[in-house]
């Protein structure tokens, strides 16, 4: 009798212990998980599901099928915001190099180096708001300094955010200051991790200026760069703030990207078209997603190739 | 310190009670709206006297910041509905009325006698034939102009559209501005497309084209912006990049001499040096002499939501809000004007302009583009007013894009 009972309590022990291992982690992760399917995945399918109505957040819903996507094809407003999109995830890009620049200026040690190395990271720390309102101001016409200085120049001063052709680009500017300087610190703490003994053999075998970058210091800054590349393409796809604190989206429509075009058709005051508005949304997540799974993709092969 | 917050507890604690036991007998009406400091002030000061008349109704206003309540009375409509609601008149409160979140309120106009003393603004209550709110205020659009630089262009105040057009050129050559507007918020550009269109169409034709039943590609309104093309090199250069505050600084500061505008923009003109010496209002001159002489002045309504819960009182504070009386007090502390006839209009020089250009408007009274069009349609017009004002030359295909949108959203 008592042999069986012990023998009962082993198993269940054994149970525990046998499988402890698996089951410790997923422990861990209940919390977060459940806050991810609540928070995220819930909402997308629930943004995929909203696509195939019309619905005015008011009244019924109304099953449309793919119309919202027809709808998509003929809409310009759609296609500018798609092309605006284009032009910021290109521009953006420029913040890689630049950043990298600005760090190996930075990276060298003389009197109150960390001063101006916190001075080119401030732009990173103040809020997106606050840049797009500096730089409407700083290109705003008659008494923007931007527009001044061009008309002390040229003798006519540029409105940049007035002109269709120019908005874009002037938004992107503003965008790249706080990118830069992200970029730049990423690129400062891949520095300090450069092998010092692989700098002075190369420079023993000879090699100098741009060799001495391309051949010895980048690839180490390999890291660096993956991290640098992901937070741009991330942050020029999810480009709002800035345009709708600088020019709403205007002038009539011409600085518009997929989540600022969203956010108009669903939630704004004209708006209120949410299932454009969420078909507008899966477009945008299906871009996303393209960039994410690529990168996702190379970190476990990365992952793989380590072990 | 812990000591100084228990004792600040207690007598919030017994402030509490106090105030529940107060209110045990009192009915609750409570009231969502987004006023401005000044209005605030004026209607807090109205329900303190509606109280006041009814001491069993405790009126409880929560005050919203305007941008943010467009936003909010779609989720407390549908899920926690106040007694009472601010809203707009026309077609800004007909996707309310249709999905049924407003109450029908006709019974108060009939019972008080509305349909008389608030006759200005009945057309723009009713949808269906039913009033659906009450009105409390509105206030003209026109021209304002700076005496200053009609002097400097050495020119006087037009009275029809060619001596606009003809002042225009004079002003070009005294390098400043005939006509300024900051349209980086839109709605800037369609005060000036209404007035072009009511002057050039008419009232009936402007309220068939906002309410979808013209084509925008229909002569009518290629003729509207004809006439809109004669000036449109004489505006502001780079409006799209302004507020219409901004606009509001080039004419104080001269450099611009007219300015389409509503009433409110005067307490920017003051704000910013202006005097009633030199701060001149017009009415919009006349294009087309054969059409009456319509307007633009938008209006502010309160409604009762289908979700109340206290709707006897809810109509009571509707037919005080009503009243002559209470119309004077409340606008002219605000500085606009009443709607009931009955009341008396504040002594301000462009109040009372005001008061004079609408109750000899015999045309009709338009609410504005953003009210009077469907917001989705509205807001693509406005971008394309806003387009045209830049790159003329793409009317076509400006009008092409409207018609468009009209054929899919009156649908």
């Amino acid at each position: 009798m008592s042999m069986t009972s012990t023998q009962q309590e082993t198993q269940t022990r054994s149970w525990w212990r046998q499988n402890q291992q698996r089951i410790t982690p997923w422990l861990f992760l209940a919390p977060g998980l459940l806050m991810f399917i609540i928070y995220v995945i819930w909402p997308i399918f629930s943004s995929f599901r909203l696509s195939f109505f019309e619905y005015d957040g008011l009244g019924e819903k109304v099953w449309l099928g793919l119309a919202n996507y027809q709808e998509l094809f003929s809409d310009r407003a759609f296609k500018t915001s798609l092309r605006n999109n284009v032009i910021w995830l290109l521009m953006y890009m420029l913040a890689v190099p630049a950043g990298l620049f600005i760090a190996i200026f930075l990276n060298q040690t003389v009197m109150g180096i960390r001063i101006y190395k916190s001075l080119f990271f401030f732009p990173f720390v103040i809020s997106q708001v606050v840049v797009g309102l500096m730089f409407a101001w700083f290109y705003a016409p008659n008494f923007g300094l931007f527009y001044k200085v061009i008309e002390f120049f040229t003798g006519k001063g540029i409105a940049v955010l007035a002109d269709p052709h120019l908005a874009t680009y002037g938004i992107i500017a503003a965008g790249l200051w706080p990118q830069i300087a992200y970029c730049m610190i990423l690129y400062l703490t891949g520095l300090n991790n450069v092998a010092p003994d692989q700098i002075e053999a190369a420079r023993l075998d000879g090699a100098k200026g741009l060799k001495m970058l391309w051949y010895v210091v980048l690839p180490q800054l390999r890291p660096a760069t993956f991290i640098a590349v992901v937070v741009t393409v991330i942050g020029a796809l999810r480009s709002f703030d800035l345009v709708s604190i600088m020019t709403n989206g205007g002038p009539f429509g011409s600085t518009r990207v997929l989540s600022y075009y969203m956010y108009e058709q669903a939630l704004s005051e004209y708006g209120y078209r949410m299932g454009y508005g969420a078909a507008i949304a899966v477009v945008l997540f299906a871009i996303m997603m393209v960039f994410i799974s690529g990168f996702i993709w190379k970190m476990v092969r990365d992952e793989r190739e380590g072990n | 310190m812990l000591h100084l917050k228990k004792s600040a507890m207690a007598a919030l604690a017994v402030g509490l009670l106090a105030s529940t036991s107060a209110m045990a007998q009192q009915r609750t009406l409570t009231y969502y709206a987004d006023y401005d400091p000044i209005p605030l002030a004026a209607m807090e000061e109205l329900i303190a006297e509606f109280e006041a008349a009814n001491p069993d109704i405790d009126v409880v206003l929560q005050n919203f910041d305007h941008e943010g309540y467009k936003t909010a009375i779609r989720n407390f409509l549908t899920t926690d509905a106040p007694d009472l609601a601010n809203w707009y008149a026309g077609n800004r409160m007909a996707p309310f009325v249709n999905s049924g979140q407003f109450m029908d309120v006709s019974d108060v106009w009939a019972e008080n006698g509305l349909y008389d003393s608030l006759g200005s603004a009945a057309a723009s209550m009713t949808i269906d034939g039913k009033q659906w709110g009450i009105p409390y205020t509105y206030y003209q659009w026109g021209i304002y102009y700076n005496k200053d630089a009609y002097a400097a262009a050495g020119v006087d105040v037009p009275s029809t559209w060619e001596e606009f057009v003809a002042n225009c050129e004079a002003f070009d050559a005294a390098g400043i501005d005939c006509l300024t507007t900051g349209t980086s918020a839109l709605w800037p550009g369609a005060g000036i497309f209404d007035y072009m269109n009511l002057r050039t169409n008419g009232y009936e034709y402007h309220m068939a084209l906002t309410s979808g039943e013209v084509a925008w590609t229909d002569q009518g309104v290629r003729d509207t912006f004809a006439n809109w093309a004669q000036i449109q090199p004489y505006i502001t250069e780079n409006h799209a990049a302004l507020d219409w505050q901004d606009a509001a600084a080039l004419l104080v500061q001269g450099k611009a001499a007219n300015y389409v505008m509503g009433n409110f923009a005067v307490g920017v003109f003051k704000e910013g040096g202006m005097t009633n010496d030199n701060l001149g209002f017009m009415p919009f001159p006349t294009i087309n002499p054969d059409v009456a002489r319509a307007e633009e002045a938008p209006t502010d309504t309160i409604h009762i939501p289908a979700g109340a819960t206290n709707v006897e009182d809810a109509k009571t504070f509707l037919a005080f809000i009503a009243s002559a009386d209470a119309q004077t007090k409340l606008n002219a502390a605000i500085g606009q004007l009443p709607i009931n006839s009955g009341s008396t209009v504040g002594d301000d020089p462009f109040i009372q302009a005001g008061f004079e250009l609408l109750s000899s408007t015999e045309g009709g009274i338009a609410q504005f583009f953003d009210r009077d069009a469907p917001a989705e349609m509205a807001k693509i017009g406005m971008e394309g007013f806003q387009e045209f004002m830049v790159l003329p030359e793409n009317l076509d295909d400006i009008l092409e894009r409207l018609e468009q949108a009209r054929q899919r959203i009156y649908n």
